[in-house]
C-alpha cells in the first residue's frame, strides 16, 4: 500500500476535512460521556445549548473567541512559513504586561489614541519576545519549537514577580495582581451587560488584515514560498532570514494584541491566570483553519463554544471540563489524516 | 556559602533524584530521534506515565506493575504518534504538539473521572530508598549512589542498555540507519516503517516511566501540571547530547546538579526572588541550545517522512 498525489485537489474536499475531523472527535469522545453513564446526545445537546442557546451563552462564546482569533492568526501566520511558534502563550503575556505597564496611568490620552497605543505596545512587545527565537533559528539553527516553548514558562515566572514586586497592586488584599488599566484604556462593550467588547471587532478586522498580507502583498507571498520550499525561495530571491524576522513580528504581534484585548477588554488588571492556554488553544485554531487567515474565524468561535459549551454541560451532567481539550485534541491529530486523504489516495501495491 | 552546597551528600542524592526524569525522558527521545522522528509528544506522554502509572499502583499497590503500565501507556501513544508521522507521514511537528495536548487532558480526565471529588490528592506509598547498608554511609557520594529508589537505577541501566543497543546490535544499526538514510534501508530489506514505529513506541514508553517516577518515587501523588516543562527540556537535552546515550548521561546529570543547586542555593543567599531560581532551568536549556545547535548533527533523516519509491 502506498500513498500516491491526486492530480486534482477539489477546493471541496478541503473544506470537509476540518468539518469531518470534527464530526470524527466528537464521535470518539462520546465515549467519554458513554463512560460518565451520561447520555451522549443529550450532552452534546447541552454543549450546544450552553454556547449558542442564550444570549448570556451567545456572548459569551463571542468573548471568549476574541483572544482565540488573533493567537490562531498568529500561530497560521507563523506556520505558513514553517516558524513552529508555540510560544503563543509567552507572547500573548507580554502583549498583556505592555499594556499593563502603559495603561495604568503612565499615558493620560484620550480612548481614541490610547487604545491604538496600548495594542501597538502590545504587538511590539510580543512581536520582540518571537524575534529572538526567530533569529536564533536563522542564525544559528536552533530549534525554535523548543526554544519559544521554553519561552513561555520564563515569561509566566517574570510576569509572576512583577505581579508579586513592581507591579503589584497595593490595594489587592496581598493577590498578585496589577492596579487596573485606566478608563480610557477600557474598550468598550459590544452588548450592553455581557463580557462582549470592542476586541471582536479588532480580531476581525486583524484577520482580514492577515489574508490581505498573506495573498495579495508581496510579503504573504514571501512567507508562503519560505514555508513552502527555502531552497527555491533563496534561490528565487527571497532573503530567508529577513522574511522570517517579518514573519515573527507579525505572528508575535498578533498574539501581544490578544493579550492587550483580554486585558483592556475584560478584566482590566493583570494577574497570572488572565489566560488559560489561550496562546496553545491558538495552534488547535490554526490546524482547524487549515492556517487559512479568515478560517481562523470560525475556528476560534467554534473552538470557543466547545469550551464554553462543555463548561456549562459538565455542571448539569458532572463530567470533567478536560472533554473539551480531550475533544480538541482528537480533532487536530484527525484533521491531518483527513488533509491527507484529500491530497493523496491509497494505491494498492 | 554558596559552595559548600557541592559538599553536602544532600545535594548529590537530590541531583540523582532529579537526573532520573530527565534520563528516562532524554534516553525516549533520543530513541525517537535516531529513528527520524522527532516526538513533541513527550510532555503529554510523561503526564500519562505518571497519572497512569500512580492510578495503577492506587489500586493495586504493585509499584513494579505500575511501572510496566506506564510503559506500555506511552507505548500505546507511542503507536498513535507512529501511525501518523511514520506510516501517514504527516507534519511531526504538528502530530506530537497534538499528542501532548490529547495525552495531558485525556489524564486528567481519566483523573477526575476515576477521582472525582478529591480536593487534597490521596497518596500511595511511593518507591522507597534501597538500603545498601554501609556504602551509604560513605561520605559526599553515598547516597547519590546507594540510597536511590530502584528507578533510578533502572534508569542508569537503561542508560547503558539503549548505548549498547544503538552501537552494538544489528537492530541499533538499523534503527541509526533509518534516521540517517531510509532509503538506504530499505535497500538493504529493512522494514524502515516498522523500525520507526518500534523504536517511537519504545522511546515513547521510556518516557513514560520517566513520567511515573514523579508519582511513583520522587512524590507520592499525581498533581494537575506536574510535568511542567520537563518534557520540552528533555527535548533541549537531545541536541545538547548530540543523539548520543553517553554524553545525554552526563548532559542530564549536570542539569540536574544545577536544578538541584538552584533548589538549595535559593535557601542559602535568599536575596534574588524565587522566580529568577526557577526560571534557570528553562533558561540554561535555551542557552545550551544557542551553544550546541550550531554544529549539532541532526539525523540526516530527522522531520523527514519515507514514502517508499518517492525521491
Amino acid at each position: 500500500m502506498r500513498l500516491e498525489p491526486r492530480e486534482t485537489l477539489h477546493w471541496t474536499w478541503l473544506f470537509m476535512a476540518p468539518l469531518a475531523a470534527i464530526a470524527a472527535a466528537l464521535a470518539i469522545c462520546s465515549l467519554l460521556i458513554a463512560w460518565a453513564d451520561a447520555p451522549v446526545l443529550e450532552a452534546y445537546g447541552l454543549v450546544a445549548k450552553g454556547a449558542f442557546g442564550s444570549r448570556l451563552g451567545m456572548t459569551e462564546t463571542l468573548a471568549r473567541s476574541t483572544p482565540l482569533i488573533l493567537t490562531g492568526l498568529a500561530a497560521a501566520a507563523a506556520f505558513r512559513a514553517k516558524l513552529w511558534n508555540i510560544g503563543g502563550e509567552g507572547q500573548f503575556y507580554m502583549g498583556a504586561l505592555a499594556a499593563t505597564m502603559l495603561g495604568t496611568g503612565a499615558l493620560a490620552m484620550h480612548p481614541a489614541a490610547l487604545i491604538p497605543v496600548l495594542f501597538l505596545a502590545g504587538a511590539i512587545a510580543g512581536g520582540a519576545t518571537l524575534l529572538v527565537p526567530a533569529l536564533l533559528k536563522a542564525r544559528f539553527n536552533v530549534d525554535e519549537v523548543v526554544t519559544t516553548l521554553l519561552l513561555n514558562f520564563i515569561i509566566l515566572l517574570l510576569v509572576s514577580f512583577l505581579l508579586e514586586g513592581p507591579l503589584k497592586d497595593p490595594n489587592a488584599l496581598g493577590w498578585p495582581q496589577s492596579a487596573s488599566v485606566v478608563d480610557e484604556a477600557v474598550l468598550p462593550k459590544l452588548v450592553s451587560k455581557s463580557r462582549l467588547h470592542l476586541g471582536l471587532v479588532i480580531a476581525v478586522a486583524a484577520a482580514a488584515a492577515v489574508w490581505l498580507i498573506m495573498f495579495r502583498t508581496r510579503l504573504g507571498l514571501e512567507i508562503r514560498a519560505v514555508g513552502h520550499n527555502p531552497d527555491a525561495a533563496r534561490f528565487a530571491g527571497v532573503g530567508i532570514t529577513a522574511t522570517l524576522v517579518k514573519t515573527a513580528l507579525l505572528s508575535g504581534g498578533l498574539a501581544g494584541m490578544a493579550g492587550v484585548s483580554e486585558l483592556t477588554g475584560l478584566k482590566g488588571y493583570l494577574t497570572l491566570d488572565i489566560s488559560p492556554g489561550f496562546g496553545y488553544a491558538g495552534i488547535a485554531v490554526a490546524m482547524l483553519a487549515l492556517l487559512h487567515p479568515l478560517a481562523v474565524v470560525p475556528a476560534a468561535v467554534f473552538l470557543s463554544a466547545m469550551f464554553v459549551g462543555t463548561d456549562s454541560m459538565s455542571r448539569v451532567l458532572s463530567i470533567p471540563t478536560y472533554l473539551a481539550d480531550v475533544q480538541v485534541a482528537c480533532a487536530i491529530l484527525l484533521v491531518m489524516v483527513f488533509v491527507l486523504f484529500a491530497r493523496f489516495r491509497i494505491r494498492r501495491g | 556559602m554558596l559552595w559548600e552546597i557541592l559538599i553536602t551528600a544532600g545535594f548529590w542524592a537530590a541531583a540523582m533524584r532529579i537526573a532520573t526524569t530527565y534520563l528516562l525522558g532524554t534516553l525516549g527521545e533520543l530513541l525517537c530521534e535516531r529513528a527520524g522522528v522527532l516526538n513533541l509528544g513527550i510532555e503529554g506522554i510523561m503526564t500519562a506515565g505518571a497519572m497512569s502509572g500512580w492510578m495503577w499502583a492506587y489500586y493495586t499497590g504493585d509499584l513494579w506493575a505500575a511501572v510496566v503500565f506506564a510503559f506500555a501507556v506511552g507505548a500505546v501513544a507511542g503507536a498513535l504518534h507512529a501511525l501518523l508521522t511514520v506510516f501517514l507521514g504527516v507534519s511531526q511537528h504538528v502530530s506530537g504538539i497534538g499528542l501532548t495536548l490529547l495525552c495531558s487532558s485525556l489524564s486528567y480526565y481519566v483523573f477526575r473521572m476515576l477521582l472525582p471529588t478529591s480536593t487534597t490528592p490521596p497518596k500511595i506509598v511511593p518507591f522507597a530508598p534501597i538500603d545498601a547498608g554501609f556504602l551509604a554511609d560513605i561520605p559526599l557520594l553515598g547516597e547519590a549512589l546507594f540510597a536511590q529508589t530502584p528507578l533510578t537505577y533502572l534508569a542508569l541501566a537503561l542508560a547503558v542498555a539503549v548505548a549498547y543497543f544503538l552501537y552494538r546490535t544489528p537492530l541499533g544499526l538499523a534503527v541509526r540507519l533509518v534516521g540517517e538514510n531510509p532509503a538506504a534501508a530499505d535497500s538493504q530489506g529493512i522494514p524502515v516503517y516498522w523500525v520507526r514505529a518500534g523504536a517511537v513506541m519504545v522511546g515513547s514508553g521510556l518516557m513514560a516511566i520517566g513520567g511515573s517516577f514523579l508519582t511513583l518515587a520522587h512524590f507520592d501523588a499525581f498533581y494537575f501540571g506536574m510535568i511542567n516543562g520537563r518534557g520540552w527540556i528533555c527535548v533541549a537535552l537531545v541536541i545538547f547530547a548530540s543523539w548520543r546515550p553517553g554524553k545525554a548521561f552526563w548532559g542530564v546529570l549536570l542539569f540536574a546538579a544545577i536544578e538541584a543547586f538552584q533548589l538549595r542555593a535559593k535557601q542559602v543567599t535568599g536575596g534574588l526572588p524565587y522566580q529568577f531560581y526557577l526560571m534557570l532551568p528553562y533558561a540554561l536549556s535555551i542557552l545550551a541550545l544557542i551553544v550546541w545547535s550550531r554544529k549539532a548533527s541532526y539525523p540526516r533523516a530527522l522531520l523527514v517522512p519515507y514514502r517508499r519509491g518517492q525521491r
